[in-house]
This record gives structure tokens, sequence and C-alpha cells, in this order.
């Protein structure tokens, strides 16, 4: 049998906040966080649609920050503290962009959804009341091919009528 | 992807040494928004990555006395868009760095990045060079400083030699009545690399008049490349069409570009000349006190009256 | 099997005017029910807004090896040899496989209803065996115990070329002496086997009287040429397939699709397995669009599943959904068209030449009903041309051809309109197809909203709205366009099985791209008398519920919502028998109204009735089986207003609205989403997307950065209103609606261009490059 190659291919100890709560797990350093994330902790709510940060499923929230899981190692995660879709939720509820997203038929096939939720939780935090070109620019980097965007932005912008009411 | 090392230094003589051990094999990752792709498509094959976020004077940004800025390296974008005195002294920098790559890009991507990857469509390299920054550079043999606009030299190729590390890049001390602005042409609104773009910083006297200015264009050459006759077509000047069309002519003289997916050699040129006009009438307007908005504030165009 | 069409209830209703969101989403509204026509919430949206549901990728089974595709870096080439011993040596390598490991295909066609083909052709197209005929091309693959020992093995694969010239344009294909992608082939021509060897694989026409002659009565001549570019559906979610072949020669396939039964059917033949040793199971599907419907990896999983002895799953990356599945084919239109100073149409020609890629069979056929379907005219001919190239073999996206068709005849319609001085929807309205039109391949048109669907857009808000001032170096203006799709029909399968509770579950076999669980959930509940939550429906596997077609041809909604309704009605008939059992009455006695069972005096509600099934009877469930023939095609039009730069050439979209027959709208949000995603996919197909090839074939832009779908900064909020006029074939009058909205958009941006800048743009993608031509500037 042929080795794979004369690096090493130990597996680095990551210590994580993941959703709140304190993980561990192996990662080679050429797994992505998305990897490591869907594959090692079979979180499998963020998804993969390019690989290379210009579709946004991949979107977690790393150290206070919205970033692209594909484009971060998962050894980078150490110490860090992560939100995936799996945390936006509150226990036994929904957060009002999900309820929204509902309520607006804002997806239809669901495979961006997560990365949008994600992505539009970042920007109420930022800016709780956004225009509809503010939510726009931000969620730009979040690719639907199903929905045409609109029914997105509404549930955005209701969202954040909801949330701004304490709701 | 290849197997690599992963090494996270907290020096960035540490560092610098990690680098040296495995020159040309080493490569450091700040934001990782450029790196992360060419090791998983192959583009780039090296043995160890070096984390440099972990070094203070990478992730820092600090006003000196005498008002001029260091960005570290590894900064994000993000923190770059959000800093009071960037904001305040320079809207070039910050146009730039608030259109690069989207929301999540920007929260990993980093000017040094940018300036590393040495391609010749950097969106923050005009305006950085536009504005005068020079890059600070540590070597096992020293530091040194380079400026931006001498720094990348062809496709992909700077000056940095392999065991070297990009610290920060330090913005002069922001003058009254000057300011920079950055615009580029992308087919879509967002999310695109430039097909060409231009970066331009004036400052003015007291009467209006243009008494300094630098014009650097991107996507256009093998690098990024200033514009000396733009430069000469606007001093003197108040930046009346005539003066900005002579800039715009010069633009388009200079840019030599190639042929690919994102734009033929004429859109460029043309392009070039457009880009040019309207980045030095926006710096021209700022360094009045007038507000121009950023790409990323002012792309979309509403209808009036339109049918709601 | 007939299926029974009672009229809509309220067929004579009178037709309201919904309105939502401020007159952003407008329903021209015939026939009032209980749930049809609500906007409740989808079943499966909790899981979806969570990340919970399962989609083709996220499958996890025990022992799970990972495989990886070795594709060809030529587009064009004869396979020497492959040698995969250093491949099968590397540690972590499980299983390697190339076309030797398939069955020698047979050159044959099979049917696979939306699908199918040349059994050799797919065989090849999943594993070449001889050639390889485009950049992308799959030769091997490889399970190993993770991604990267995979890509790893791949490239320790040796494979020996003899690279032949590639044929990369229509134009470059039918070239005399241009190099013949399958010299074997000759050229079928109007039913006849030419003998000729040729790129062209078919030449097709349709013809009413004689528009040669007919031109001569015409007033004004409109001939022009356009071109479109390649371009690909762009779902999200990359093609994956997931296979166990089991020591007991089982064979079980995870994967997203658009049709379970389509995987087990086409990976049945491609396997030369029976279809009864193999069980499909679609997971959640991340978009398809029609290019989810054809096989790419299912056969390979099971082939490396089968040496390995463990569950493979194969994830195809970006570049490869790009260089490896089935995208729209680009064409070359040459159309012509006369009409008389009173504006009517009098002699209508088109040619329609469309890439089939690798191998034969494309979307002209499709074109060539459409094309003409919207409008009334004696002397009609259109031709449609297969051609080669060597691009990968082309697949359905969203009303296969017809956009591309309409792209060309409604600039001419645009151009016909202009010069006669006419409003360009008066001049439609003149020339409007209705209900016993002949179309140009020979059957009237039934009942259809074509005309409904223009008045529904001359009146609308929008297209008297002021353009507003551009910006200093811009210009704006508006376009109109109109088009049609037929829709089709195919075979579905529902049960329903009535819970203690009153609630039912609803099995189905029809994959839930767009919210249709939801609105075939909605038909059983108005026909049960229950609500839409009351109704819980599963989409199964092929092994758990009667044969259903693919999710795709806009036959959802319709034909599996016929299935469920004839199932529903089962259970009415059933719990009325039960019922009467309780009252002792005859069953012939009991009626059922209003969710209520009555006879004389006694009433119950259906989730009494419910209560009492143990007891009268044990289980009651109800089974829809259709073939249905009565599906009803759909007009679709688009007012646009664009503001162009004339220094960039770049067009910003600054108001859309899109006007759409629904035949009845079962769950208007869901509708509604159809018009609007197709209306984003038409924006980026119209201004930004193209495949970027050189001319050795090789695909340079195989990213999203430089595959440029538009993002939510580059469309405005998108307007829809939906006529319904009711298909006689459905008892709600449904019309399927996935297709129609994406074949004028293009067309419109074109118009509105025109009328902007003044420019005819003769090509798509209409980027700020090719204005900047059209204007002169560069």
């Amino acid at each position: 049998m042929v080795a794979v190659d004369a690096h090493s291919t130990t597996k680095v100890v990551v210590v994580a906040t993941i959703n709140g709560e304190p993980v561990q797990f192996l990662a080679e350093p050429r797994q992505t966080l998305l990897e490591c994330l869907r594959d090692v902790l079979s979180m499998t709510g963020t998804k993969e649609g390019c690989s290379d940060g210009n579709c946004g499923a991949c979107n977690v929230v790393m150290d206070g920050r919205l970033v692209n899981s594909c484009l971060v190692l998962g050894v980078e995660a150490n110490g860090q503290s992560i939100t995936t879709i799996e945390g936006i939720a509150p226990v036994g509820g929904l957060h009002p962009l999900q309820t929204a997203f509902l309520e607006q038929a804002a997806l239809q096939c669901g495979i961006c959804t997560p990365g949008f939720i994600v992505s539009a939780s970042e920007l109420l935090k930022h800016n709780p009341h956004p225009s509809e070109d503010e939510v726009r620019f931000w969620l730009s980097g979040n690719l639907c091919r199903c929905t045409g965007y609109d029914k997105i932005v509404r549930a955005v912008m209701h969202a954040s009528d909801i949330m701004r009411v304490g709701h | 992807m290849d197997n690599v090392e992963y090494v996270r230094p907290g020096s960035v003589s540490e560092a610098v040494a990690l680098l040296a051990e495995k020159p040309g094999k080493a490569r450091a990752l700040a934001g990782g928004t450029d790196l992360l792709v060419q090791l998983k498509s192959g583009r780039r094959q090296i043995d160890r990555v070096v984390d440099v976020k972990g070094i203070p004077d990478l992730t820092e940004i600090r006003v000196n006395a005498d008002g001029s800025v260091l960005i570290g390296a590894a900064v994000p974008c993000f923190k770059v868009y959000s800093h009071p005195a960037i904001i305040a002294g320079y809207p070039g920098v910050i146009d730039s760095v608030s259109i690069v790559g989207g929301i999540a890009i920007q929260g990993r991507a980093s000017l040094g990045g940018n300036l590393c990857n040495g391609a010749p469509s950097g969106d923050t390299i005009p305006s950085m060079a536009a504005a005068g920054a020079v890059a600070l550079i540590a070597g096992p043999s020293g530091n040194r400083e380079v400026p931006v606009a001498e720094f990348c030299t062809g496709p992909g190729q700077t000056v940095l030699h392999p065991d070297e590390l990009l610290v920060a890049i330090r913005l002069p001390a922001p003058r009254a009545h000057s300011a920079g602005h950055y615009l580029r042409f992308i087919p879509r609104n967002e999310m695109d690399i430039a097909v060409a773009g231009a970066g331009a910083w004036v400052a003015l006297d007291s009467h209006g008049v243009v008494t300094e200015a630098r014009v650097f264009l991107t996507s256009v050459a093998p690098t990024p490349i200033g514009v000396p006759d733009a430069v000469k077509a606007v001093v003197g000047t108040r930046g009346e069409d005539s003066a900005l069309d002579a800039a715009a002519a010069a633009a388009r003289a200079a840019a030599k570009p190639i042929t690919d997916m994102r734009g033929t050699i004429a859109q460029r040129v043309h392009l070039s000349g457009v880009m040019t006009k309207r980045a030095l009438a926006g710096a021209i307007a700022r360094a009045r006190g007038e507000h121009v908005p950023g790409a990323h504030e002012a792309h979309r165009v509403r209808t009036n009256g339109a049918a709601h | 099997m007939t299926t029974t069409i009672d009229r809509p209830t309220s067929e004579n209703a009178a037709t309201r005017v919904i309105s939502a969101n401020g007159g952003a989403n407008i329903i021209i509204s015939h026939g009032d029910y209980n749930v049809v026509g609500t906007r409740p919430v989808r079943h499966d949206g909790v899981d979806k807004v969570t990340g919970r549901a399962t989609y083709g990728g996220d499958t996890r089974l025990n022992g799970l090896l990972f495989g990886k595709v070795l594709r060809s870096p030529h587009a064009h080439a004869r396979i020497v040899s492959i040698d995969t011993t250093k491949a099968r040596a590397l540690d972590g390598v499980h299983a390697v496989v190339t076309a030797a490991d398939l069955p020698a295909a047979e050159d044959r066609e099979v049917d696979l209803g939306e699908g199918g083909g040349n059994l050799k052709h797919m065989s090849d197209n999943i594993l070449a065996s001889d050639k390889v005929l485009y950049k992308g091309h799959a030769i091997a693959a490889v399970a190993a115990v993770n991604v990267h020992v995979a890509e790893a093995a791949c490239k320790l694969i040796e494979v020996v070329y003899e690279v032949l010239p590639a044929v990369v344009g229509i134009k470059d294909a039918i070239a005399p002496g241009a190099t013949l992608l399958h010299p074997e082939i000759t050229q079928k021509s109007l039913g006849n086997d030419t003998g000729i060897h040729s790129n062209i694989t078919k030449h097709a026409r349709h013809q009413l009287g004689d528009p040669d002659a007919a031109f001569a009565k015409a007033d004004v001549i409109v001939e022009r040429e356009f071109t479109t570019s390649m371009v690909h559906q762009g779902y999200i979610e990359p093609t994956n397939a997931t296979a166990m072949w089991n020591q007991d020669g089982k064979i079980t396939i995870w994967s997203s699709t658009q049709g379970a039964f389509a995987v087990r059917d086409s990976t049945a033949e491609i396997l030369r397995v029976p279809v009864s040793r193999i069980k499909a199971i679609p997971q959640e599907i991340g978009g398809g669009f029609g290019g989810k419907i054809n096989v790419y990896l299912e056969p390979v999983a099971a082939l490396l599943s089968r040496e390995s002895g463990r569950p493979v799953k194969l994830i195809m990356s970006r570049a490869e959904v790009f260089q490896a599945t089935g995208p729209a084919p680009g064409s070359w239109s040459k159309i012509k068209f006369g009409a008389t100073k009173d504006g009517r149409l009098v002699a209508m020609t088109a040619d329609l030449y469309m890439e089939s890629g690798a191998y034969p069979g494309s979307d002209t056929g499709a074109a060539m009903l459409c094309i003409y379907a919207p409008y009334k005219c004696d002397d009609m001919r259109v031709d449609g041309y297969d051609v080669l190239t060597n691009r990968p073999k082309t697949a359905a996206y969203r009303a296969p051809g017809a956009p591309q068709a309409a792209f060309a005849s409604e600039q001419v319609i645009d151009e016909l309109a202009e010069k006669l001085g006419m409003d360009p929807i008066e001049f439609r309205l003149r020339n409007a197809a209705h209900e016993g039109t002949r179309q140009v391949h020979g059957p009237l048109h039934k009942k259809v909203g074509g005309i409904e669907v223009l008045n529904a857009t001359k009146e609308h808000a929008h297209y008297r709205a002021p353009l507003g001032t551009p910006s200093p170096s811009a210009r704006r203006g508006r376009g109109v366009a109109y088009g049609y799709w037929f829709n089709i029909g195919l075979a579905s399968s529902v049960s329903i099985s009535v819970n203690g509770d009153g609630s039912v579950t609803l099995i189905e076999g029809s994959t839930d791209i767009g919210g249709s669980r939801a609105s075939i959930a909605m038909q059983a509940a108005e026909i049960l008398g229950i609500s839409a939550e009351d109704v819980r429906p599963s989409v199964v596997d092929t092994d758990s519920v009667g044969y259903t077609g693919v999710t795709g041809g806009s036959r959802t909604t319709y034909a599996t919502g016929l299935a469920a309704i004839e199932a529903a009605r089962s259970v009415v008939a059933q719990m009325k028998a039960r019922v009467a059992k309780v009252w002792s009455v005859a069953p012939d006695d009991v009626s059922y109204e209003h969710g209520s069972f009555h006879a004389g005096t006694h009433s119950m509600s259906f989730k009494e009735a419910a209560h009492h099934i143990e007891d009268t009877g044990g289980p009651i469930t109800g089974t829809g089986n259709v073939d249905p023939q009565g599906h009803g095609g759909a007009f679709a039009s688009i007012i646009v207003d664009v503001e162009v730069d004339i220094e960039t050439g770049k067009t910003q979209i600054l108001e859309w609205t899109i006007v759409q027959d629904a035949g009845k709208a079962i769950h208007p949000s869901y509708v509604e989403g159809q018009l609007q995603g197709a209306s984003a996919q038409g924006i980026g197909w119209a201004l930004s997307e193209e495949y970027f090839m050189n001319s050795k074939g090789e695909m340079a832009n195989t990213s999203l950065l430089d595959y440029r779908l538009p993002t939510a900064f580059d469309v405005p909020m998108i307007n829809t209103v939906i006529v319904e006029v009711p298909n006689p074939g459905h008892p709600f009058g449904v019309r399927g609606v996935g297709e129609a909205s994406i074949v004028p958009p293009m067309a419109a941006v074109a118009n509105a261009i025109h009328n902007a800048i003044g420019v005819r743009m003769h090509a798509l993608p209409m980027n700020p490059g090719a204005v900047l031509h059209g204007l002169g500037v560069i």
C-alpha cells in the first residue's frame, strides 16, 4: 500500500463553542470548517453550494461575524464561538426570521434557506431596521435560484418589524 | 485538498522563521478567502499554512501620534470599514473594503491578503496606492518598507520574498481638503471581480484647485498601475469636464489589458476612461466636503413613481 | 384509467381581484374554495428553516465511503487506455470503476417519460467507453475513506488519449468538413433517414399553409437572426447520489432527484438489472429546474458500492456541475415574420438550431411547439435542427427550448409592432391565439387564457407608470414579451390513509422542489372537507407508492393533485359507507358537504366519523392512480423597465411585472414564487449568464464567481399577477405554472433595452460589453 504522502496527516484537536455548547473534535488541517461541521460533527444544516465563497449556503457566525465556513479551516475554529443554523432557533420555538420565512413563503427548495437565515440574523443585529436596499446588499452574498429573492426580502423586513416591536 | 501543516505563531519573528523554514512551500494565512480557494483547487501547493491572526501587530489598527494609521495585514475588511479614523480620513479605502466579495467575505478578507495575493484585479490596491499607502515588511534579515504602488510585480507576483511577512499597511495622515474615491465596473452589482477599476485621490487648495492627485487602475494591466498623465490632466484644475475627459483619455492610453472571460481589451480600455473620470469626480467632490456615496450605498437604481 | 372530472363547484362565481403587498401581488381569481387558494404554512417548512431537512448531500449511513469522478480534460478524444493500478494501491481506496464495469450498452431507445433516449449514449455519458465528447466527461470513479483520498486517487489514474479536434459551437458543427462527433449516426430529416453523416442529427418541421407564398400579402416583413449562449439551470445544491449494492443484489439509492422512479428506471437500464432490484429513495432536493431528471452519479455510486461492499456517496463540485451535468442549449434562430398594415400576422417562418451537446436529443421539439402558440396565423412553418457539439449533453431547463425561441420571435414581433406604429400589447392582442386556434403542429388550442393574460398586462399600473428620470449617463426604456408552455400530464399515484383523530396521511411520489407537498395536500383537504394542516403529506420511495412521473413539465400540482383528488374521493366514499353503518342507513342516503356527513336528521363531522373507523371495519385508505390527458397550457407575459448606462453598457432592472395564467392557484404564494423565480432566472439568462468556452471546448467560468447568477442586489421586487382561466381538465382548474414564466423574460429585457437605447440585441447574454458593442462604443 502506498502512503498518502510524506506529510503528517495527524489530526488536531479543536476546542470550540458551537451554538453555546462546548465541543471538541478532531480535524486534519486541510478540512474546512464546513467539512468539519457536516462530516465530522454531523451538523448538516449548513450546506455546501460552491466551496469558494460565492453562494453563502455555508454561512455561519464565527467570533461574532458572518463568514463562509467553506473558506475557514476547521483548525482555525479553535477557541472560537460559532453559531450555525442549528443554533438560531430558541429552544422549543423559532426565530422570528424563521417564522417570517415560513409565513411569507420565502423558500421553495430550501437549500439556501439556512444560509439566508444565518446571514439575515446577523444583518438584523447590526442594523435592526434596514431598508430594502440595505437588505439586498447584505444578502448579495447569498444566492437563491428558486425565489427571485422577492419573498426573502419581504420576510427579512417583516421580521425586522416584529423584532423591533419585541414580539 | 492536499495535506498541509497548520501552525499559529504568536509573534512576527516566529512567523518569519516558520516561513523561512519552508521557502516557497509555506504561506501566511490571514482571512483565507484567496488562499483556501487556491489550495482547494490545486492552483497553489504548499506544505505549511502559517496562521498569522494570533500576532497582535497583524491584527490591530493603530492611529499614530502623527495621524498616520497602521492597519495590520490580517485585519479583516469589516474592522477597517468600522474604524472611525479610517471612515473619517480615507473614504477611498472605505469604498474598496466595503465592496470586496460580499459581507461574509468581508468578515475575513484583509487588505494585506488582497495585496499579497497580487491579483491584477485587486479591489483594495488602487485605493491604497492612491492614498499613498506603504507596506511594512518583516524578514529574516530585517524590516523594510515598500510603497503599495510598487508592491505588485506581475499577476500573482509581489516584491515579497518567500521568507518575508507583510506586517502592516501604513496610510499617511489625512490632509485637509483631500479625499479618495474608488469605483470599479462589474457586470452584476456585487460579488464580481472588477472588469476595470479606478482609485483616485486628490488634494485641493483653499480655492478648490487640485494641487496633488494620484490615479491607479486595476484589472487593466498585469498589476494595478498608476496613471501619471491622468494626474497631470487634473492638477491645476478644478476638475472641470475637460480636465476629467483628459484624465480619462490618459487612463485609456495607459491601460494595457488582456481579453479574458471577464472582459475584452476594447471594453477594458473604454472602461478605464469612464471609471477614472467618475473616480476623480467623486474624489474632488469629497475633497470639497460633499458626500459621495460608495458603490455599496448607491448601486441600486430606483424608479420614480413606480406602480407599487 | 379514466378520471372523472367534476365541474368546479364555483365555476360561475364571479371573478374577483385579490391584492396583497400593496398591489405587488394580484390574483384575478376564479372560483372560491375553503382550502384551495389559501396560504397555509407548508408542511415541510419547519424542517427546512431549521436545517433539519435531509438533502441528498446530507445522507449519512454506517460505513459510508466517499467517491470522486475522474473527468476528461479534453473536449473530444479517443480513449486509448486507462490504467487504474496506482489508484487502487493508494491507502484508503476501496474501489475504482470504469466503463468496463458497466454492461455493454445496446444501441436502442428507452422511454423514461420525460427523460430517456439512446441507451448506449446514456451509458457512455455515465462513464465514457471509447470516446470522450466534452471536457468533464466521466472516465473513472474512485471510492475511498474520505473525499480527499478519493481525489488523490483520481490523480493517480493514468489515461492515454488521442485528442481530436473540438467542435465547440453550432456554426462550427454545421460547417462543411466539420469533425463529426458520431460518425456512425446518419441524419433523420422530416421522418426519413437521409443517409447523410452530419453533426445535425435531426431535422423536424411543422407547417400550416404556405408561408413562403403568404409573405406576398405582407406590408411589413421583419427578418432577423439571433443567437443565445449555453446556460445552466444553476441549482444551488450540487448533483449527488449515494448507493448501496447489497450482498443480496438489491440496490438502494438515495439522491436529490426530480423523480425517484426516473432514477430507478434509468439506473436499472444502465446497470442491466431488473427494476425490482432497485429502490430509489428521494432525498430533499435543492433545486432542479429540469437538470436533475437525468442520472449522472447514481449508476457510478452503485458500481463503486458493488466493488467495495459499502455504501458510497458522490457529490459533484460546482465546476463538475457546470461541466458534467446537463445545461440548456445555446441556439441560433432565423426568424421571418410578415404582417399587414392593419397589424395582422400573415406569414411566419423560423429556423431553430439548438445544440444537443455530446449526444443527440435537444430541445428543438418543444421549442417548435411553443414559438407560434401565442399567435393566430394561417401560414406558418418552423424547422428545428438538433446539432451535436463537444459540450455536455444538454438537458431540460424549465420550458426547454421555448425561452431561446421566444428571445428571437418576441423581438421580431416587437419590431413589427414598432414599424406599424402599434402598441406592442395591442399588436399581440390583435393576433392572439385562443380556444380553437389551430397550432402549427395541427391540434387546436383548448381553453386557454392568453387573451386574459394580455388584457391583465395592458391594464396593470406598471404599464401606465412613467419611466422616471434616468441618471445623467443613462437611458430608460420599457419592454413587453409574451410566451407559452404546453405543460404535460404523466402518471401519478397517491394514497391517503385516515387516522383515528380525523387527520389523514397522504403518500405521494412527487419530490418537492417548490412547495408541491402543500398544494397536493391542499387539494386532498378540499375534497375531504378538512384543513390543510390535518393532511400529513410524505414524499416516499419507489417501493412505497405507485409509479409517479418526474416533478417537472409543470405537471405536479396538476397530475399528482388529480391523483390526490381521486384518492380523497375514494376515502369520502368509504367514510360514507362507515357512517351509514353507524346510523344504520344505506350508504347512498349519506351525503357529504361542508365537512359534514348527513342523512336525514343525522350529521357527523369528518373528525367524528374518523373515531368510528376502528369499529366499523378497520383501516380506510384511498388510492388515486392517474395518467391524465387534460393538462392545460399556460401563457405568461412580462413588462420590464430598464435603465441602461450608455457609458458602461450596464443594464439595471428597475421594475418587473409578470402576468401568468395558472388556471387556479392552489397555494398562491408558491405560484407567485414560481413566477418570481423564473423571472430572476430570466434576468440572469438575459444579462449575465453564459458558458464562456475557448476554441478547445474548455469552459473558463466554472465557478459561481464568473458564472453570474443574479444576486438579491441585482433584481427588484417582482410584481406578480395570477390570472385564473380554469383548465377544464382539472376539478379546480389547475394549469402548470413552473415553466411558462421563463419563456418571455429575455425577450422582454431585449425589447426594453431597444426602447431605451434604440439598439436591437441579437445575442444573449446582453452583458455590458455586448451593449457597448451594440451602441458602437467599442
